[in-house]
């Protein structure tokens, strides 16, 4: 569930884009005024308002943004401001420029979200970017990264809840085998992690583990040091249980052991209006701690003023 | 036995019944032979004498051929084909005929032709009538079928959600054509089209950005890549595809009106028709004309009967 909230009467969009250019008006910005805004209208009220801006002093609010804040906190907003599909869309873009073997993005970009999600986030990389997105994973990643990440954005899984088991048994032996043989990279692994649909694919994953005793992440777990071995855990991490998956990059990017920059400011903002609240009480019971708390602790000013209004806190 | 002569009325309705070649039967013909044989049982006979291969003699009469009567199913069914699908919504035809493919023993350019040949929307059409109709995704069922060394270039083939403006980059063209001159002129371990930088071009590029390193592939070897690939099955499909449908279009027609085509080349004809009457007809006739110097109208004219030729006349004309 969201955690996004919203006052009972929301002003119209030209009025929000009148005070958002007030907040920019003269020397300094209002960033409070800004959080007060943006930081409590749904995805649709915020397109208007961009619109709504746009059509009033014919510039786009977010080049307006760029040119008043900063840092983390300008990163957050522009994040927040854009449409969820322009969202992931903007960050597969970066982290496909950015490629590292560590980076997540893709896998979470096209494990975590639905189907029709997925596909909107293809259709505003076309139009945001010119090319497709699985053209520039395809020409930006090498070797067994791209034979995963690839077939993984390219995927328009099946979205309903109907299970074959017989052919989730023979899938879970399949992995077993290639997994036991150390052939993590092959086409079959591959090709059911990325082509099965999500519930066909949880079946397999309770099967392996009835049947073999580990679950399909703990013996994929035998060389922490291999980056493609921590992709394949990630990418079925995302599939089976995306909110405890993302309370893991939440708690390390809150415990310092950064293993991807803005990824607090990543999860937050595309969590927001889908599940942050269920991300949140995960947090909370496994480390005794409310979310809230811990970003306090963690972040300052303007930039954590905006993360905890995602959080639902009052201004 | 000398064979008894064939009477003109009887190569009629011998031709009537698809009996000298053609795609489809003659039903006026038919009906109208009904009409004139009125209680003449004896021209009946003669015309089991006389058509050979629908009729054999079994001791004291003639018995129909198994294999005839299938035939003629295909035959007489040809209409009824052409009209179910015409009426069917584009995006389920696709994901059927992929769902054919997969399952039956039928060749597998016809996925590739689904998948290069539609547009960026329309192929994303098809996947979601597959989720409809099939319960599962259309790359599962591909990846799950089609195995050994064409699945990967299939799977993508299918995924694909092509950029489609006209926006490309020259220099990557050029050095993609490079690519792909060196993927297929150096032997590799694994077969070509299993070959990584092939599938990801082919793949994931837009249809304007491939047409421009297929043009520089051209320009630069002096043959075009689909002469380098010769009889790459599959490869030497999604590279015609991609580069001009009008042009693949027409030799698969070709082919299907050809003696001796077999069942799948002939299927082959309705669905051509049917899946391009909306959309790019015109440039199939042109294409036509200017490969085999005829007029693709005059050729269907004269290869195909009844009311499956008028049903083919109406979509390809004007």
């Amino acid at each position: 569930m969201a955690t996004l909230k919203v006052p009972a009467t929301v002003p119209s969009p030209s009025e929000d884009a009148e005070q958002l250019r007030k907040a920019f008006a003269g020397w300094g910005t209002n960033e409070a005024l800004i959080i007060s805004i943006l930081g409590h209208r749904t995805a649709a009220r915020r397109r208007a308002i961009r619109q709504a801006y746009h059509q009033t002093y014919n510039e786009d609010l977010l080049k307006s943004l760029d040119g008043e804040i900063s840092g983390d906190f300008e990163r957050a907003v522009l994040l927040w401001t854009l449409d969820p599909a322009e969202r992931d869309a903007w960050l597969a873009n970066e982290a496909v420029r950015k490629w590292r073997p560590g980076n997540r993005v893709l896998i979470e970009i096209a494990c975590a979200r639905s189907s029709r999600e997925l596909f909107a986030v293809r259709q505003a990389y076309h139009a945001r970017f010119k090319r497709s997105l699985e053209e520039d994973v395809a020409a930006h990643t090498t070797g067994d990264f791209r034979k995963l990440l690839v077939p993984l954005v390219s995927a328009y899984r099946y979205e309903n809840a109907e299970v074959n088991l017989t052919l989730a048994k023979s899938e879970a032996k399949m992995l077993h085998e290639k997994i036991s043989g150390k052939a993590y990279n092959h086409e079959d692994l591959i090709r059911i992690l990325a082509t099965r649909s999500k519930a066909q694919l949880v079946a397999t994953f309770n099967y392996y583990n009835d049947e073999f005793g580990n679950s399909v992440n703990k013996d994929l777990k035998c060389d922490p040091k291999d980056e493609f071995l921590a992709a394949l855990r990630a990418a079925i991490r995302c599939i089976c249980f995306p909110e405890r998956y993302f309370e893991k990059v939440i708690r390390s990017a809150i415990n310092g052991l950064r293993t991807e920059e803005n990824a607090l400011t990543r999860v937050i903002t595309t969590c927001a209006e889908v599940d942050l609240k269920e991300i949140a009480e995960v947090y909370q019971k496994r480390n005794s701690m409310p979310l809230e708390h811990a970003i306090k602790g963690d972040t300052t000013g303007d930039y954590e003023a905006m993360l905890l209004a995602l959080l639902g806190q009052e201004a | 036995m000398a064979l008894p002569l064939v009477t003109e009325e009887c190569e009629a309705v011998i031709r009537a019944f698809s009996g000298l070649g053609g795609l489809g039967v003659d039903e006026k013909a038919l009906v109208s032979a009904l009409g004139k044989w009125r209680r003449q049982p004896e021209k009946r006979a003669q015309l089991r004498k006389s058509f050979v291969g629908f009729f054999t003699a079994d001791g004291s009469f003639e018995r129909c051929e198994d294999d005839y009567i299938r035939y003629l199913k295909n035959e007489f069914a040809r209409f009824k084909n052409i009209m179910v699908l015409w009426a069917m919504h584009p995006w389920e035809r696709d994901a059927r005929w992929v769902h054919h493919v997969l399952h039956k023993p039928l060749p597998l350019d016809i996925i590739v032709e689904i998948a290069c040949t539609r547009s960026s929307e329309e192929l994303l059409g098809a996947r979601k009538a597959y989720h409809a109709l099939f319960h599962h995704s259309l790359e599962e069922d591909v990846a799950y079928h089609v195995r050994e060394n064409y699945s990967n270039l299939l799977v993508r083939l299918v995924s694909a959600y092509r950029y489609e403006g006209n926006r490309i980059n020259k220099e990557m063209a050029t050095s993609e054509a490079e690519a792909l001159y060196s993927a297929i002129k150096t032997p590799g371990v694994k077969k070509l089209v299993e070959n990584e930088e092939v599938i990801r071009i082919l793949t994931t590029r837009s249809k304007p950005h491939l047409r421009v390193t297929f043009k520089h592939y051209k320009e630069k070897y002096g043959k075009s890549i689909e002469e380098h690939l010769g009889d790459e099955l599959c490869l030497r499909e999604t590279v015609q595809c991609l580069d001009s449908p009008p042009k693949y279009f027409s030799k698969v027609i070709n082919k299907a009106l050809k003696d001796g085509a077999d069942k799948n080349t002939k299927d082959a004809l309705t669905r051509v028709i049917v899946s391009r009457a909306d959309v790019d007809m015109k440039e199939i006739k042109e294409a036509y004309h200017q490969q085999y110097g005829a007029e693709l109208e005059d050729v269907i004219s004269k290869n195909t009967l009844g009311s499956y030729r008028d049903a083919l006349l109406s979509l390809a004309g004007q």
